[in-house]
């Protein structure tokens, strides 16, 4: 970090010894704040990164404190600490029936668009084939359109078919777009393979279907898996798209934007938390693992 | 694909002993089995729907039947009537996403940065703690929001006493509310394109400008920066199209004033039965975010996207 | 155990327009150590790939004994690769990797030949370790280990030695070297490193574009280079432009920069008028002034323009007075001292160890330049091929051929 144009070098050279004493002098008196400035300088950025993770957090604490809110019908104002919500947490049904459904759909989504999605991951990254741009558009646009648009354009189809939203219909567009996600994860994870260890596995009289097996799975897994999680945790907290296309049924989302208006009761910053801290321990755990694997 | 057909056709002329036919197409067409039934579903899923909703778009309400019953006119002044009618909410989307986007990349600049260049062993933890807000439901993050800037809550009393906001103004159902919700809400999608465009950068190359004199915040301008554009430019996108779509925000954060096209969309399709005019500016949109996808694709390619 | 000889017949493997393999023929012996010998690009990579089936040939057949596997699926040859990267199996730990190739063939006993493998290279006690626990040195073992367990009919080895530093791969080639004498198996390895190839190889093929240049034991061909490419790639050669002046004896005589040469006969390959003439720099001698010894080829008039001090040499460049520049090694044995620079010396060495090649040949052909040797330029090949086009068309060939 040298700046040209610094004190001029002949400064030091002076042999008036006033002019030395005269900057020895500034230099001390400058010494703590310029100290602290110059630390301030050199870690601003990390300042404002922790700032920014902070204010990342605000909404988080506050939704994990309110779980804990000994709150009537609305959870707005607080009114003492309480772990009612936390030992009953279908105490107020309506939480319990949207979990369930917000769940059995992100199974269902999950497993399909997890399968759909590593298959055209795997023709992407190991094979040619004709069409390639136009695949690979088609894959990048339900990531890229909004989701009113997506949303609304399901809904036009169900509408001009005669289909009723309703369970099936939400499945049905959270595998739609889940795959998209799905393909972009495990394309990434089959790229960083080195084709060689394939070619090396049909050396060692192993044929095509029992390499795949043996050698290409078990190190494109890690990618499926996150892939998989990805697909969870998007169709789980999906709204927009559910709400189109989900007519009487209510998932978990849906349930928090429709009870904001009366009030949203506690119960649901329980399941909440409980997601955070879950998602939170997949994580960590997936960290721990990893890097275990790699010592 | 010219080196493949021209290889066979030379092993073809050749007459060398391939394998036997079948072994050889069976390989040719795993590929396209392999695609089959993901694509099939994109193409029934969003393709058809997509043509579905363009079509819905150009129907009218057959007069004297029951709500929610049309027919298809073409009738291609469905859409000038919506662009007129729902302009403000259009340019209002557009300048939300906007405004949130730039916030977006003030904001999540640093913070991408910090965890690239800066964080060394807490870069692990630091993208997990960007990535953590995801795990709770987007919608109870955006009602948080609503109370901690409530009225009654700490932040706007604060503001009250240190006279940076004028007595009886509130700080939620405003646009300003919108704007904060929806830079919150895609915060990360920022963040994350740009700290993988960042780690990608060498910091050698940081060291070679220190060394031939540049400062540090030129460093940063004719370095660092314009390495990281690939990063800013898929950060943007990923922000700006979702936050011009998005209407949770301004429902939740918002008032009658600050409706996004999102709002405008579901409410003619839920409270107000008009579904070719919903149709009709969700298209629009989509054609709007079209338009600046294909500019990205232009200067990218198609094998970045995936 | 003898395994069968691998017989290459007329292999050509073309990549579009690029051609990578120029109709390779040759035998190998079973439980020889073969060497293709040449820079990158020149093809050999690609004819060992063919051998292992990881590309298809073109045209042309691989034959080991009387069986034609030209056309075999890789995992039904009884050939086995040691990769350049090694290609460790990242999952399985080390006895698994190992082991893998004899549980693929249902083979009996896989405790008992994974030991006796890892015993032969020395990592009995790693053998439940990860690649990723492991040095680089250890990893190329491992690789052997597991390629060689399997007894295949040939083993075939990809510059497996190039990722490791210098004494480590001079303890290695001995290595190699002592394994492959103590099972038996034919070794085709593939290298750039010439010094590699002739300390290991009982036979050497050196490729330049596609096709061999040369085939033979390392003394002979180090002694008696068939072309310049060879003379330049082998070591180091002093090649000089030279008439033909009288083919009447047992010697042919020439004349070069002003002098007369003798080239025996049978060390001639040039029979017209031009003649490269050549000469190992380690056999010149310098001598400062005065007579040369009788018997010898000499040539006069020499000045020492450079002296380099390396230890067990001496490396001497010394300008002729045509403008030429000849290179000389004096081995250290302590009893002569440096010519200094500026030096006039009588260069000098025996006939016997003059060698002639076509006079058409390029001097310069073989000669390492910052981006790599140059290659002859040979009617019929349109372009050179670059270490890109071989790798790119190599990934080309991978995804067509090696997709799982």
């Amino acid at each position: 970090m040298s700046t040209l144009g610094g004190a001029p070098p002949t400064a030091a050279l002076d042999g008036a010894g006033v002019r030395e004493k005269g900057a020895g002098r500034r230099a001390k008196a400058a010494g703590r704040p310029a100290r602290a400035m110059a630390w301030l300088r050199r870690n601003l950025v990390m300042i404002v990164a922790l700032l920014v993770l902070v204010y990342l957090f605000v909404p988080i604490g506050y939704t994990i404190a309110f779980s804990f809110n000994n709150a009537g019908r609305s959870n707005l104002v607080w009114q003492g600490f309480t772990t009612k919500n936390w030992t009953n947490p279908c105490g107020a049904p309506e939480v319990c029936s949207a979990l369930v459904n917000s769940l059995k759909i992100g199974l269902l989504a999950t497993i399909a668009a997890t399968v759909l999605g590593t298959m055209v991951a795997f023709a992407l990254a190991r094979h040619r084939f004709r069409g390639r741009s136009a695949t690979n558009l088609l894959i990048f646009l339900p990531m890229a359109t909004p989701e009113v648009v997506l949303g609304a354009a399901l809904l036009s189809l169900f509408l001009n078919v005669g289909l009723e939203p309703g369970f099936w219909t939400i499945v049905i567009a959270h595998i739609m777009f889940c795959v998209s996600f799905v393909v972009v994860t495990v394309k990434a994870r089959l790229a960083g393979l080195d084709p060689r260890i394939e070619q090396a596995a049909m050396d060692l009289y192993a044929d095509e279907w029992q390499t795949f097996r043996r050698v290409t799975l078990p190190l494109a897994a890690p990618g499926i898996v996150a892939a998989a999680l990805l697909s969870f945790a998007l169709s789980f907290d999906d709204f927009i798209i559910t709400n189109f296309n989900s007519g009487n049924v209510t998932t978990f989302p849906k349930f928090v934007y429709v009870s904001a208006a009366r009030g949203i009761p506690a119960q649901a910053n329980v399941v909440a938390t409980t997601m955070f801290v879950a998602a939170l321990l997949v994580v960590l755990t997936g960290q721990l693992l990893s890097r275990r694997r790699r010592a | 694909m010219s080196v493949t057909a021209v290889a066979a056709g030379t092993r073809a002329a050749a007459g060398a002993e391939g394998a036997p036919e079948e072994v050889r197409r069976g390989r040719r067409s795993t590929p396209y089995l392999l695609l089959l039934p993901g694509m099939a579903w994109l193409v029934l899923f969003f393709a058809v729907p997509v043509f579905a909703l363009a079509s819905l778009s150009l129907q009218t309400r057959v007069p004297g039947a029951e709500i929610g019953v049309y027919t298809q006119t073409f009738r291609w002044a469905n859409y000038s009537d919506a662009l007129t009618e729902y302009a403000p909410q259009f340019i209002r989307s557009f300048l939300y996403a906007g405004l949130a986007t730039v916030l977006c990349l003030a904001i999540g600049y640093p913070l991408a940065y910090a965890i690239a260049l800066k964080a060394g062993r807490w870069r692990n933890l630091m993208l997990i703690a960007v990535i953590a807000p995801f795990f709770t439901s987007f919608i109870l993050r955006t009602i948080a929001w609503r109370q901690v800037l409530a009225d009654s809550g700490p932040v706007t009393s604060t503001l009250h006493t240190l006279h940076l906001l004028p007595a009886g103004t509130s700080l939620t159902a405003s646009g300003t509310a919108v704007v904060a919700g929806l830079t919150y809400n895609f915060l990360p999608f920022m963040v994350l394109p740009l700290y993988a465009s960042l780690e990608r950068l060498d910091p050698r190359l940081i060291e070679a400008a220190g060394d031939l004199y540049a400062t540090a915040p030129v460093g940063f301008r004719r370095v660092t920066l314009p390495l990281s554009m690939p990063g800013v430019v898929a950060g943007t996108l990923l922000t700006f199209i979702p936050a011009s779509g998005d209407y949770v925000n301004a429902a939740l954060l918002g008032n009658p004033s600050t409706q996004m096209i999102g709002n405008v969309v579901d409410s003619r399709f839920f409270r107000i039965v008009d579904y070719p005019t919903a149709a009709a500016l969700s298209f629009v949109l989509m054609a709007a975010i079209l338009l600046l996808v294909t500019f990205y694709i232009r200067r990218a390619g198609t094998e970045e996207l995936v | 155990m003898a395994g069968r000889d691998l017989r290459l017949d007329g292999i050509t493997k073309t990549f579009g327009s690029f051609t990578a393999v120029d109709g390779i023929s040759l035998d190998v012996p079973s439980g020889s150590f073969f060497a293709l010998l040449g820079p990158s690009g020149c093809g050999k990579t690609t004819t060992l790939r063919m051998v292992a089936g990881l590309e298809r040939p073109t045209r042309g057949r691989i034959l080991l004994g009387d069986e034609d596997i030209t056309d075999a699926r890789p995992y039904r040859r009884p050939v086995n690769t040691v990769f350049q990267s090694y290609a460790l199996f990242p999952h399985l730990d080390v006895f698994e990797n190992v082991a893998f190739g004899l549980r693929r063939r249902r083979a009996g006993d896989v405790r008992a030949k994974v030991a006796e493998a890892l015993e032969l290279v020395e990592l009995g006690h790693l053998a439940r370790r990860k690649p990723s626990q492991l040095s680089g040195g250890q990893q190329q073992r491992v690789a052997l280990a597991r390629a060689v367990v399997n007894r295949p009919d040939v083993l075939l080895l990809d510059e497996p030695l190039g990722a490791l530093d210098l004494k480590l791969r001079r303890q290695m080639q001995l290595e190699l070297k002592r394994i492959q004498t103590e099972v038996g198996i034919t070794f085709v390895h593939v290298t750039h490193d010439q010094e590699e190839a002739m300390t290991m190889a009982d036979t050497i093929a050196v490729m330049n574009a596609g096709r061999i240049e040369q085939l033979g034991s390392p003394i002979d061909l180090y002694e008696s280079p068939a072309t310049a490419y060879v003379a330049n790639f082998l070591g180091q050669s002093n090649l000089l432009p030279a008439a033909v002046a009288d083919r009447s004896g047992a010697s042919v005589l020439v004349d070069v920069d002003g002098g007369r040469i003798a080239v025996p006969a049978d060390r001639c390959r040039s029979a017209g008028r031009e003649v490269l003439v050549g000469v190992r720099p380690e056999k010149v001698q310098l001598e400062r002034g005065g007579t040369p010894p009788a018997g010898m080829n000499s040539l006069s008039g020499g000045l020492v323009t450079d002296a380099s001090f390396t230890g067990t040499s001496t490396q001497y460049v010394v300008q002729l007075p045509s403008g030429r520049q000849l290179t000389a090694f004096a081995q250290n044995t302590g009893r002569a001292t440096v010519l200094p620079v500026g030096c006039s010396v009588t260069v000098c060495w025996e006939a016997a160890h003059t060698f002639g090649l076509d006079g058409a040949e390029d001097a310069a052909a073989g000669i390492e330049t910052p981006d790599g040797p140059a290659t002859a330029v040979r009617s019929g090949v349109p372009d050179e091929p670059t270490v890109a086009d071989e790798s790119r068309a190599q990934t080309t060939s991978a995804g067509r051929d090696g997709s799982a």
